[in-house]
């Protein structure tokens, strides 16, 4: 239950705080999540990982879908990654997914400090 | 324990975050910030537009005074509906910024050399502070300061653009970062601000793409080295079939300017084979010579429909974003629909209820350099009509993105800006100082004639509109409902002696200045010939045999040949004999060259691999289409007679020289002027014209070859036509684009060139107009919208195009959107 909350919560906010700072703020949101709800370091990680990870895949598959992969697979091609749509929005959600996780990581060590 | 695992982990936090926050280099080249360009919510995914997106909005702006409806058509074409025309002008910057910011942005950093600001110092192998060096020192600021004065000073214009710049901020204005044009994105920098600054810049940009190609400097070179004789037949002015644009006889005058050669032209101008070879210098920076374009319209007479029929197609290079945007703009001073340039309050080439209007570039060169004698290295003062005259100087600052500014000194003389000094050295790397005269530096209203044209009902408002465009000279092409048709050559060219301006000219007085403008009356317009039809192809505007004065250009010569030929022998025309026309894929240079060289290819010479290649130029039916092989071999055989015959005399020189044209080639053959060349100077042996047709061939092989293994040797794949993003991205472009066309056709599909907009107007009572450009209405590359015209156009098809009354579009089904603006 917990992990379903932090993990709700972790996404929520990560959705949230870019709104108002920058791109990557939610680090900051997922920090301070697992620093207030305590979970053991490496649940905390993969809740935190799992937040924005799959945040980030539902928004891009999303946008991703509605847009047909028109521009997708034309920054596939420019970044190198072959034009695979797919493989891009992992790697975005993969981004999003880490920074949030060593931030929640980082969190639960702190939380235990304190 | 806890304190080292937190350590480490906020350790990995901060440094992902950081590498991901910071433009990267990679190959030599700046990377996207990846965190916030990947982000779904600050990066390229917010362009990805739904596929199904609507352009619905309420708009409330004070600078508006009226109500304005923005009906967009399933092609998204905005129909624009305004109380009151500024607020017009105020929508159309609006819509440009919605849907072309960066590239109207991006364009203007290049004309007024601003490129290093945004792109650093070089890239990629490209020099940008070599190419905003170029437009500095070519004066581009300094003529768009005058053209925004004479904005300045024209009330109804200065509103116009005062509107059009507010809209532009509006739109940037109401921009967050995560809605930025992708391309600010990948580069990492942000909008500025829109003035009529940057509208007068971006209208200097096309000066420079369309009145901005001379060979000066070359032909001096050339002139250094080759006898008087074979430079006059190398580099022609005569021809013996030329098809002017205006064939009315010429008015009789008896007070005509006259201009007559300074006394020692030929002792210090016009001589011949002086100096010597010195180094060579870099590649110039120059518009393509194949900026061009077809217009014409044919009266009633000849029409199905008994009523005009106007075409036009410019050739331009071609690029995503488009550089057209197609509009209609009603407004109760007029109705107009048509292809306007973003960057600017315009509809350039389109029509209204009344009658439409076409352009074509005039080719002539209305720019010369000037050799200046400063009194010393600091160019403040120079000698000029007997005495020392001081100099204004201009420090010309150019930020560089990274790095510390950079400042071109350029001395302004009576002649214009000093555009080459020790210090930016010319192409001869002379070391001389040489004052660039250039018409784009005159003041003058462009703008002007576009808005009225826009306004105009009949032929007389046509011409009144005319009179103050002066550069780059262009020609007008008219047609109205009342059965008009019309075409003039418009613009300010200097009214010159035989071959003066060709070469670099002495500034030490006025002597070598040019004298005054060719007067109005001497640029006749012709009405409603007999013949039925009116045409321009970027030929002679007048036939120089019976003109009084010199008129240098880089003219066209088969293509308003062919034009005018298919139009006298057409009658009941109709929008489709147009199409079938505008499109046409004929080859006249080839029907006209062949006869001419194939007697000179000694087939018993060539091997029987050799000789198949022969027999595709000989079963071709000269027609460059996207299949034909023959016209693989043509263009490539006659690129390499032209350098076999005349590439040993000219590369005497190590340094710039000029081209010589086909039709050149053609004359020197007919006349047997091509012996003065046909023996290899770089040989012992003596070589007759046959052995340099017939080398030529063999030289090509090889290549013919190369391209036949590689399924390459029909003429659309060999010529590989692209439609390239600004930026010359891959990912952003449309490549290998399967199409037939080239130079001299009348569908001049080139590499990256060709027509840019097709357009057909009947001036039927409800106008049956039709049109196609090669890109899309949107900018962003994360749109459906961005490139889908262009199968249509590679096709030769064309979209049917409508003046729509409000009422018609209000009740049509399936519109992608509706935006309303009103006074807030």
């Amino acid at each position: 239950m917990k992990f379903i909350v932090v993990l709700l919560l972790t996404a929520l906010l990560g959705y949230t705080a870019p709104l108002y700072f920058s791109w990557w703020s939610f680090a900051a949101t997922s920090f301070i999540i697992a620093l207030f709800i305590h979970q053991k370091a490496f649940v905390a990680f993969i809740d935190g990982f799992l937040g924005m990870f799959l945040l980030w895949l539902f928004f891009t598959l999303i946008i991703d879908n509605a847009n047909q992969h028109i521009l997708s697979q034309k920054i596939a091609l420019l970044l190198p990654l072959k034009g695979s749509s797919i493989l891009l929005i992992l790697i975005t959600s993969l981004i999003g997914g880490l920074i949030s996780g060593f931030a929640s990581l980082t969190g639960s060590f702190a939380g235990k400090i304190r | 324990m806890r304190i080292v695992g937190c350590i480490i982990s906020a350790l990995i936090t901060i440094i992902l975050i950081y590498v991901l926050d910071i433009q990267l280099t990679l190959h030599g080249s700046k990377t996207p910030i990846f965190g916030a360009f990947l982000s779904p919510q600050t990066g390229f995914w917010q362009n990805a537009e739904p596929v199904n997106e609507t352009f619905n909005a309420q708009l409330n702006f004070p600078q508006l005074t009226g109500k304005t409806e923005v009906y967009f058509d399933e092609r998204l074409v905005p129909h624009v509906f305004a109380e009151n025309e500024n607020d017009a002008w105020f929508v159309q910057g609006y819509l440009h910024a919605k849907f072309r910011l960066w590239q109207m942005d991006f364009q203007t950093y290049a004309a007024g050399g601003r490129l290093s600001e945004i792109m650093g110092d070089s890239l990629n192998g490209t020099s940008f502070l070599k190419i905003d060096k170029f437009f500095r020192r070519l004066g581009m600021v300094y003529a768009a300061e005058k053209m925004l004065n004479a904005i300045e000073n024209n009330a109804p214009l200065k509103s116009a653009c005062d509107a059009y710049t507010a809209g532009v901020n509006a739109y940037i204005n109401s921009l967050d970062e995560k809605d930025y044009p992708i391309e600010y994105k990948l580069l990492n920098y942000k909008p500025e601000p829109w003035t009529n600054m940057k509208s007068a810049l971006f209208i200097k940009y096309m000066a420079f793409d369309l009145a901005g190609y001379e060979q000066d400097f070359e032909k001096t070179n050339a002139k250094s080295f080759l006898s008087r004789e074979q430079y006059n037949a190398l580099f022609p002015y005569l021809y013996d079939s030329i098809h002017p644009i205006i064939t009315d006889p010429l008015p009789k005058l008896t007070n005509m300017l006259s201009v007559k050669p300074p006394a020692n032209v030929d002792s210090v101008y016009l001589n011949y084979k002086i100096s010597n070879v010195i180094a060579p210098a870099d590649k110039p920076i120059k518009p393509n010579k194949e900026n061009g374009s077809n217009n014409w319209a044919v009266a009633g007479s000849k029409t199905k429909s008994g009523r005009p029929i106007l075409c036009n197609d410019p050739h331009l290079g071609l690029n995503l974003p488009s550089l057209w945007y197609e509009m209609q703009i009603s407004t109760p001073n007029f109705n107009s629909y048509g292809a306007t340039l973003p960057g600017a309050p315009n509809i350039l080439i389109g029509f209204n209820d009344n009658c439409a209007w076409g352009l074509t570039n005039a080719e002539r060169d209305v720019r010369d350099y000037y050799e200046v004698k400063f009194k010393d290295t600091t160019m403040h003062q120079y000698w000029f009509n007997n005495e020392w005259r001081d100099a204004t100087m201009r420090d010309e600052i150019i930020k560089i993105r990274n790095k510390p500014d950079d400042t071109e000194h350029i001395a302004v003389t009576v002649w214009g800006p000093v555009m080459y000094d020790p210090h930016y050295p010319d192409k001869l790397n002379s070391n001389k100082y040489y004052a660039c005269r250039w018409k784009a530096h005159d003041e003058s209203n462009e703008l002007g004639t576009i808005l009225n044209l826009v306004h105009a009902k009949n032929y007389n408002d046509y011409l009144n509109a005319l009179t103050t465009f002066k550069c780059p000279g262009q020609n007008f092409v008219f047609a109205d409902k009342a059965g008009d048709i019309a075409i003039h050559q418009q613009g300010g060219f200097p009214a010159l002696w035989y071959r003066q301006g060709d070469f670099l000219m002495p500034g030490t007085d006025s002597s070598y200045a040019w004298q005054g403008d060719i007067p109005d009356s001497l640029q006749p317009v012709m009405h409603n010939p007999e013949q039925g039809f009116v045409s321009s192809a970027n030929q002679y505007p007048y036939d120089p045999k019976t003109y009084p004065y010199y008129m240098p250009a880089s003219f066209s010569y088969y293509r308003g040949w062919l034009i005018n030929r298919s139009l006298s022998s057409m009658q009941n025309i109709t929008v489709d004999d147009m199409k079938t026309l505008q499109t046409n894929f004929y080859n006249l240079s080839a029907e006209k060259a062949l006869p001419v060289l194939m007697p000179h290819l000694d087939v018993s010479n060539l091997s029987a691999d050799e000789s198949k290649y022969v027999s595709l130029l000989e079963t071709w039916n000269m027609v460059n289409d996207a299949d034909s092989k023959g016209a693989t071999v043509f263009k490539l055989w006659v690129d390499s007679c032209i350098s076999k015959i005349y590439g040993d005399e000219l590369h005497q020189s190590n340094l710039p020289v000029p081209s010589v044209e086909l039709p050149a080639m053609l004359k020197n053959i007919l006349k047997d002027s091509a012996a003065l060349f046909a023996d290899n100077i770089n040989t012992t042996e003596h070589e007759t014209l046959n052995d340099d047709v017939t080398a030529a061939f063999k030289s090509i092989i090889p290549v013919l070859k190369h391209a036949e293994q590689h399924d390459s040797l029909a003429w659309g794949k060999f010529k590989d036509t692209h439609v390239s993003h600004l930026l010359k991205i891959p990912a952003f472009s449309k490549l290998h684009i399967d199409v037939g066309g080239g130079v001299n056709i009348i569908n001049a599909v080139g590499n990256n060139h060709g027509p840019s907009w097709r357009m057909i107007v009947e001036l039927t009572d409800d106008i049956n107009a039709y049109g196609v450009y090669p890109g899309g209405q949107s900018g962003n590359p994360g749109s459906r919208y961005y490139d889908n015209f262009i199968d249509t156009w590679i096709k030769g098809k064309y979209y049917k195009i409508h003046l729509y009354k409000e009422e018609e579009i209000v009740s049509k089904k399936n519109n992608p959107g509706k935006i309303i603006f009103s006074k807030s």
